[in-house]
């Protein structure tokens, strides 16, 4: 297909499906524990506000977390089927992993999902909060497992290679491999991010359209003072996993950056836009602020740090791709900065439900948690070319001997499915958003009915008309 | 001799595979009978039997996949990429169903039959697709180490597609009783009604592949039919007819309750059991054993401990959430 090979197809399917399974269980991680705190506010304060914002994020969550799951099925099974090689070389390693997050993160979610989605009146109060606390925990579960063993296949230790696999020899190494913490830090603050992001816009968006009321407010106000704390706590994990990653990838790094080479006696200048030209090696029309590269990745006015020409061409990333990704994330990230900020000032002014402009800020930056986190990925995973573990398989060699003609009809297929299910999923969430939270809907409609016998969430206020 | 690993190992993903048919089964089945049940109300019930439990059932599917790559990588490697287009295929039902569970009560009131549809075709073709898959399996792949030599349609034969259309007799079947559990009334009688016909189409299934296989592979005749075999092994057809005459009993009238299905799901156990005889010890028939495929000991212990500590964990809260969803599913009970 467009003349690539079964290589390139394979990666693109699985950037494709990796990427629409990371937006998901973002706001799965962020929402779950959202959904804790609100359930948690209400049984300690009795304020209805939080119940009702419980039942109305629940709804949006449900829908996500579906979502979530299905597209991280095909994860499980993809490595099988497209990276087969990589399977029979590492799946030592990362096929323990993936087992235990099964065993203690999958299940814990979706056991306890039923009950917190389903069964607000089948437990008590109590019983129900737990619920809601182990898929929350559940999440962050998920999230330690997978990340360990991603970040393993950026920088490999405590294994050995014996007649061609590869054999785990110390698994505390294996799973705190140095890049490990940095990218749990890093990714569970972005779903934190992305989440506050997310419920902030839906709050101002309802402002905005005259949908002012108590819960409308609340969820506003919690979501800019989560944003004000993690925002500027996210530039400073950022920067450590940046230094992190300069230890042990410093290719990525030179790529992230655009630099090409050291001048003697002069420091690296931070190049805020520009074009790096692979060919050439060089990067045009570059517009940079003296030095300030190397005071950020080695703390010196003109320290030095590897540029790309240091790497035989055939070891480095695409560098285009890297280089604009990289900044689109940390674009944002300063973006949410201001958010913050600008939402912290206009609440001490007491000012905080109005200004439009405010408002359509807050809005807009709904989805940039998001984009955030995809551009994110895209800088790391693309960073790591041409290697799918870092210095010991490459992605070449990792890839199954499927035809580029299999890999084209699997790749068209799952384009079209996932656009239409995610899309219209979409969809349905953003209109549940729209609705808006409704006060006192969990009041019981029929009420004296004996609660074993029900099985549901009455949950909605506008039910099915026909189920009544 | 020490633990054998690749033997526990072998049972544990046997039994979560097993777990994942029984659980799965059962709501897959559900959407493959949903051609027959017309009523919205009474597939909101149908649905709603199910809807807390679902997640839950696929998690199994996870497991069984994670486990063969800790366990045995290199199965994990040449039978999936073997059954790269079936299980493709699989999946993107399964995604059609699992998302239809939601959007079928989310979605505006024109686009419901949609959504009807999307779960009915997503469940028949996920229970396809795993029947065909099982069916390659036990037609054997060649290989030579991780490389699968074989094209990517071999999985496309009779014995295959045979299997396939008898898994979705089998899942139907399941759905049928479990839904005689879980609903009263005319949909209740319904069902009755259906596990009869589903019952005598899977014994014949399971009569035809019981022929075929040994018929096909001459190393699975010889399995079950040399000497002292034939005597360990006769329990289990015998077991397979006296469960049918029970079943059929319990079929006859009235409320059988929970019989059916916990009989359908010994009949199931019994056909598992079956094939687990006819092609150990190999992991990828025709001729690489459990213990070629198997992981490293420091791979294989390191996720035993897990699996051993934490699956009675999970049997115990997920028994607990059935318990909480317990007894009949009422009609025009709101969902969402
Ligand atoms: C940082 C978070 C994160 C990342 C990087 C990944 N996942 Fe994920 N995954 C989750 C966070 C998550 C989650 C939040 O825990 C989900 C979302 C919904 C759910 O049930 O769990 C989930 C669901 C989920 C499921 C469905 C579980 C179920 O049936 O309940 C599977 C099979 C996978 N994932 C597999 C993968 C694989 C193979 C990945 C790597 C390639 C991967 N995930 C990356
Ligand atoms: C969840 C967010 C993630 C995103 C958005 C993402 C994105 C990507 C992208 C775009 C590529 C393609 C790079 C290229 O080929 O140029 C890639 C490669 C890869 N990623 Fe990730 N990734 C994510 C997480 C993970 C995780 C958690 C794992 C492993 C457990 C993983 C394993 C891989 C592998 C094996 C490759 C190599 C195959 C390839 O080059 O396409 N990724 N990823
Ligand atoms: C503004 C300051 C930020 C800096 C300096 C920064 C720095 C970095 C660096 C250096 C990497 C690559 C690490 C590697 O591949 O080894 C990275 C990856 C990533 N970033 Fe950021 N980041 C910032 C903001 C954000 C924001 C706001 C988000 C999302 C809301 C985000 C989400 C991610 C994700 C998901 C990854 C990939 C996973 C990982 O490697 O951690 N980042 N970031």
């Amino acid at each position: 297909m467009f003349g690539l090979t079964a290589l390139e197809l394979a990666r693109i399917q699985f950037g494709f499906t990796i990427s629409f399974h990371i937006i998901y269980p973002a706001i799965t991680i962020g929402l779950a524990s959202y959904l804790a705190v609100l359930e948690g506010m209400w049984l300690w304060k009795k304020d209805a506000v939080y119940r009702d914002l419980y039942h109305f994020w629940s709804r949006i969550f449900a829908v996500n977390f579906a979502m979530g799951v299905v597209s991280g099925l095909v994860m499980a099974y993809q490595f099988g089927t497209n990276w087969s090689y990589f399977s029979a070389f590492a799946g030592s390693i990362t096929g323990p992993l993936l087992a235990y997050e099964v065993l203690t993160a999958f299940f814990l979610e979706a056991g306890f999902l039923g009950v917190m989605l389903f069964g607000w009146h089948r437990v008590g109060p109590g019983l129900h909060f737990f619920s809601t606390v182990m898929v929350a925990i559940g999440t962050v579960i998920s999230a330690t497992w997978i990340l360990a063993s991603n970040s393993w296949m950026h920088t490999p230790q405590g294994f050995e290679i014996v007649e061609g696999v590869v054999v785990p020899v110390d698994w505390l190494a294996v799973i705190f491999n140095p890049s490990f913490p940095y990218r749990l830090a890093h990714m569970l603050t972005a779903a934190y991010l992305a989440t506050a992001l997310f419920v902030g816009a839906s709050g101002a968006w309802h402002l905005l359209r005259g949908n002012d009321n108590p819960m409308v407010r609340r969820m506003l106000s919690m979501a800019m003072w989560m944003l004000l704390a993690v925002a500027p706590l996210q530039v400073l994990i950022g920067d450590q996993h940046g230094l992190n990653t300069l230890e042990h990838q410093p290719a990525k790094v030179a790529a992230m950056e655009g630099h090409w080479e050291n001048t003697p006696g002069q420091g690296v200048p931070l190049i805020l836009v520009g074009w790096p030209d692979q060919q050439a090696e060089v990067t045009r029309w570059k517009v940079e602020i003296p030095n300030l590269s190397s005071l950020i990745l080695t703390h010196s006015w003109d320290g030095h740090y590897p540029g790309l020409k240091e790497f035989a061409p055939e070891d480095r990333p695409p560098v285009v791709v890297v280089f604009w990704t990289f900044r689109t994330m940390v674009g944002l990230g300063m973006l949410m900065v201001t958010l913050g900020l600008w939402a912290a000032w206009r609440r001490w002014r007491g000012r905080l439900y109005e200004g439009r402009w405010f408002l359509r800020f807050a809005a807009l930056m709904g989805p940039s948690g998001l984009i955030a986190i995809l551009a994110g990925w895209y800088t790391t995973e693309i960073g790591r070319q041409p290697w799918i573990i870092h210095g010991v398989m490459r992605t070449s060699e990792a890839v199954s001997d499927h035809s580029a003609l299999t890999m084209s009809v699997t790749l068209v297929t799952f384009v079209v499915a996932y656009l239409i299910v995610f899309g219209i999923g979409t969809s349905y969430m953003l209109k549940l958003v729209g609705k808006g939270p409704e006060a006192g809907e969990d009041e019981p409609a029929t009420a004296g009915d004996d609660p074993a016998r029900r099985p549901a969430r009455p949950l909605s206020a506008a039910p099915d008309p026909k189920e009544g | 001799m020490g633990i054998d690993l690749p033997i526990i190992w072998a049972v544990i993903i046997a039994f979560g595979l097993m777990m994942y048919v029984i659980m799965d089964g059962f709501d897959l089945g559900i959407g493959i009978l949903f051609p027959f049940v017309p009523r919205r109300e009474d597939r909101d019930v149908m649905v709603n039997t199910v809807a807390p439990a679902w997640d839950g059932n696929e998690t199994w599917l996870v497991l069984g996949g994670a486990g063969l790559m800790a366990a045995f990588p290199l199965a994990y490697a040449v039978v999936l990429s073997a059954l790269y287009i079936p299980l493709a295929l699989m999946l993107l039902g399964l995604i059609w169903r699992g998302v239809a569970f939601e959007f079928r009560f989310k979605a505006d009131e024109h686009h419901k039959p949609f959504w009807d549809k999307a779960f009915m075709l997503g469940s028949a073709v996920a229970t396809f697709f795993q029947g065909a898959s099982l069916g390659a399996f036990l037609n054997g792949f060649q290989t030579e180490g991780p490389r699968f030599l074989g094209g990517p349609m071999d999985w496309l034969t009779p014995f295959s597609v045979f299997t396939g259309l008898g898994l979705m007799v089998a899942y139907a079947l399941l759905g049928a009783t479990w839904l005689i559990i879980k609903t009263e009334g005319a949909l209740h009688d319904r069902m009755v009604a259906l596990a009869r016909p589903a019952l005598l189409a899977l014994l014949a299934v399971i009569a035809m592949v019981s022929l075929w296989t040994p018929l096909a592979h001459p190393a699975v005749a010889e399995r079950w039919f040399s000497l002292p075999n034939l005597f360990f092994f006769a329990p289990v057809p015998l077991l397979v007819g006296l469960t049918a005459l029970l079943l059929i009993r319990a079929l006859r009238g009235g409320d059988p309750g929970a019989t059916p299905f916990l009989l359908v799901l010994f009949l199931l156990f019994l056909g598992y059991s079956g094939l687990g005889i006819s092609i150990w010890p190999n992991i990828i028939p025709p001729d690489i054993s459990i213990r070629e495929a198997a992981a490293p000991p420091q791979s294989m212990g390191f996720a035993l401990v897990g699996a051993l500590l934490i699956i009675p964990v999970i049997l115990t809260y997920t028994a607990w959430s059935y318990h909480v969803f317990r007894g009949k599913v009422r009609a025009g009970e709101g969902y969402h």
